[in-house]
């Protein structure tokens, strides 16, 4: 028994290339690690029941509510209510710096932020599902058609084509139009990116029912309408409501549209026809904001947000594997 | 006997629900061809709102150096977004150059190694960082990411490579720039290029690896010598799709790059991409034409991911196809 010369050289590099894939497996663990672990430990110091049921605040009116102090806000001498001398420097001693604005903690709440999402994210979801379950039933009813294949690329198109071109189109088609930033906007806009996920995770719960109950069904007499109504969907119900669930997720934290749509806003609006807040806008305005006290509001909308994503993912991950272990 | 009697009512319905198969099938129709009506009414939108941009500029809309809303006394305005376009670039290239093998690592890992029980898991958290939204990223990246990187990375390398390698120059200034934004935007793509070719390597024939051990290959000449190869075209297309999504990034790119329409020869210094130029403008626009110039901005970028979606379809499609035939 001889060994090859070089097969101690191959053994190295298998073993290598296969520490690498580790390695690069690794790569995308720590970074999930690390986002989870920052939203969730800032994020979640930025929580308190205020968080959740006040609304935004201006920085220097949450200073004199904090100090006790009544004069909020003198737009005649700004500085005046916060410890800054007339002329707007600061003494050396620097005992100004305490009653800063730029000082202050986390400051009101996103309760107009978490409204908001529900409203702009349920509306899209309604607008969404007639069509997404409809066109899924088509495709998976219907599948061998070539005009399938052609809803299928469409699919396909719609969500691979970036988020903030639905923002663009129904900026053109409703806001321009109608001349206002509205909340229904934002619902159209996300009701474009949500149909093609509704469709194809119908389409893949419907074909997962097994033909023989296609078959009892139609031997029992039942025409392809009936027996989907009250056959083939019930059996893939489960599927069908993860789909939608894993649809308001995507849409619940999608920004970029909303951007151009619904524009948000500071306080509670329940006006499908005016600006409105959202969650995402929130995190995103708040991060670009000087004051530490929003930018921890921004944390702690990430936080709801992440929440969100993860509850949603998690309670797909079990009911999927239930429903398979169930057919198994 | 419930469903005797179900059948029964069958017997006696209207002909109408018997026969309801043509009026179902008319309405699964029609909604579905709501999303592909989708897509066209998209694509006719943006052209037909585009072509005021069109007609002054034709191409130098896209590929113009100035991009200057205003009219001053001393120029006209002037729409070309070169700047965007070369940031959008230079931002995917650096995200496709850093997630590419990395996530091909990844797929080979889940697919060909890892052990049974691990994968499960491992696949889901992968899967999970896709779902986590993209204000997150940007979130987090503003407060965490760019810091921790400049402090690292980008400050000492611009002061010692940064003096010979023009592309690596400083300053780096706030942190906020090209290659910041490409690492941020290789996190969020690798999942969508790890699944898909995790996915496609699980398609390959165990025969092609049972060939390659029996004549004596190692593990990891058997996945690179007679797996990947055999899976080439999927894996493309999965980098095709990556390609596409960082393409069309708009939150992580309007927080990080540092929305600068200066050309600048360095990856640390800021840019901007054609998504975030169209999220920070859109809403502020000062004339019909920085309008229709936006969305002719908008406009190619849906026209491009379309491209590339198309593309990587084929591939899989082809992948997909080839192996079933190559299994019967």
């Amino acid at each position: 028994m001889s060994i090859p010369k070089n097969y101690r050289w191959r053994k190295f590099v298998d073993q290598v290339m296969r520490g690498s894939t580790v390695v690069a497996t690794g790569c995308a663990v720590i970074p999930l690690i690390a986002i989870i672990g920052y939203v969730l430990t800032l994020g979640g110091s930025a929580l308190s029941t205020q968080f959740f049921t006040d609304v935004y605040q201006p920085p220097n009116m949450a200073q004199a509510a904090a100090d006790g102090s009544t004069p909020a806000f003198d737009p005649n001498d700004p500085f005046a209510g916060i410890g800054v001398p007339d002329d707007g420097t600061a003494p050396a001693d620097g005992t100004a710096l305490e009653s800063d604005v730029y000082a202050g903690g986390p400051v009101g709440g996103v309760l107009h932020g978490i409204i908001g999402t529900l409203i702009i994210t349920g509306m899209g979801l309604l607008f969404a599902l007639p069509i997404g379950i409809f066109a899924g039933i088509y495709l998976s009813e219907y599948r061998n058609e070539r005009y399938a294949t052609i809803v299928r690329f469409c699919c396909d198109v719609l969500s691979g084509s970036p988020s903030i071109v639905a923002g663009v189109v129904i900026y053109i088609l409703v806001v321009i139009q109608s001349q206002q930033f509205s909340a229904i906007a934002g619902s159209l806009a996300l009701m474009i990116l949500m149909v093609p996920i509704v469709t194809r995770t119908t389409e893949e719960m419907l074909k997962l029912v097994p033909e023989s109950m296609r078959e009892a069904a139609r031997g029992l007499g039942a025409p392809t309408w009936y027996s989907t109504f009250t056959v083939i969907i019930p059996a893939a119900l489960p599927g069908i409501v993860t789909g939608v669930m894993l649809a308001f997720a995507r849409g619940a934290g999608e920004t970029a549209p909303l951007i151009l749509t619904v524009l948000g806003s500071n306080v509670i609006s329940t006006n499908l026809f005016a600006p409105m807040a959202s969650l995402p806008l929130v995190a995103y305005r708040y991060t670009e904001s000087p004051y530490p006290g929003e930018n921890t509001l921004a944390w702690g909308a990430a936080f709801v947000l992440m929440m969100l994503v993860l509850v949603m993912n998690i309670l797909v991950r079990v009911a999927t594997r239930r429903r398979a272990g169930a057919s198994r | 006997m419930a469903k005797q009697q179900h059948a029964e009512s069958w017997s006696n319905g209207k002909s109408v629900f018997r026969h309801g198969d043509v009026p179902f099938r008319i309405g699964t129709v029609v909604l579905a061809s709501c999303v592909v009506a989708l897509v066209f009414a998209m694509g006719a939108i943006m052209f037909l709102s585009s072509s005021e941009a069109r007609t002054a500029f034709g191409w130098d809309v896209l590929f113009g150096q100035v991009w200057n809303p205003v009219a001053t006394e001393l120029s006209e305005p002037e729409f070309g977004a070169w700047p965007a376009v070369r940031g959008t670039l230079l931002s995917s290239l650096v995200a496709i150059v850093i997630a590419a093998p990395l996530a091909l690592g990844i797929g080979i890992f889940l697919a060909e190694l890892c052990p049974p029980k691990l994968s499960t898991p491992l696949s889901f958290l992968v899967e999970l960082l896709a779902a986590i939204p993209s204000v997150i990223y940007g979130v987090w990246g503003v407060f965490v990411f760019v810091p921790f990187f400049n402090q690292v990375f980008s400050t000492p390398v611009s002061e010692t490579l940064g003096t010979y390698i023009p592309w690596l120059a400083g300053p780096v200034a706030t942190g906020r720039g090209v290659m910041v934004t490409g690492i941020i935007m290789a996190i969020m793509i690798l999942p969508t290029i790890a699944s898909l070719t995790r996915d496609v390597l699980r398609l390959v024939p165990n025969t092609q690896r049972e060939a390659m051990l029996s004549i004596g290959a190692t593990r990891w000449e058997t996945i690179w010598l007679a797996v990947v190869p055999y899976s080439r075209a999927g894996i493309i297309g999965a980098v095709m799709l990556g390609l596409g999504r960082a393409l069309g990034e708009t939150m992580a790119a309007t927080l990080l790059i540092g929305n600068s329409q200066r050309i600048s020869e360095s990856l640390f210094a800021p840019a901007t991409t054609a998504a975030s130029l169209v999220a920070n403008e859109l809403t502020n626009s000062v004339s019909s034409l920085h309008e229709s110039a936006l969305i002719t901005v908008a406009f190619a970028l849906f026209g491009i991911t379309l491209v590339l979606n198309l593309g990587a379809r084929l591939m899989i499609w082809y992948v997909d196809r080839g192996m079933a035939g190559g299994r019967s």
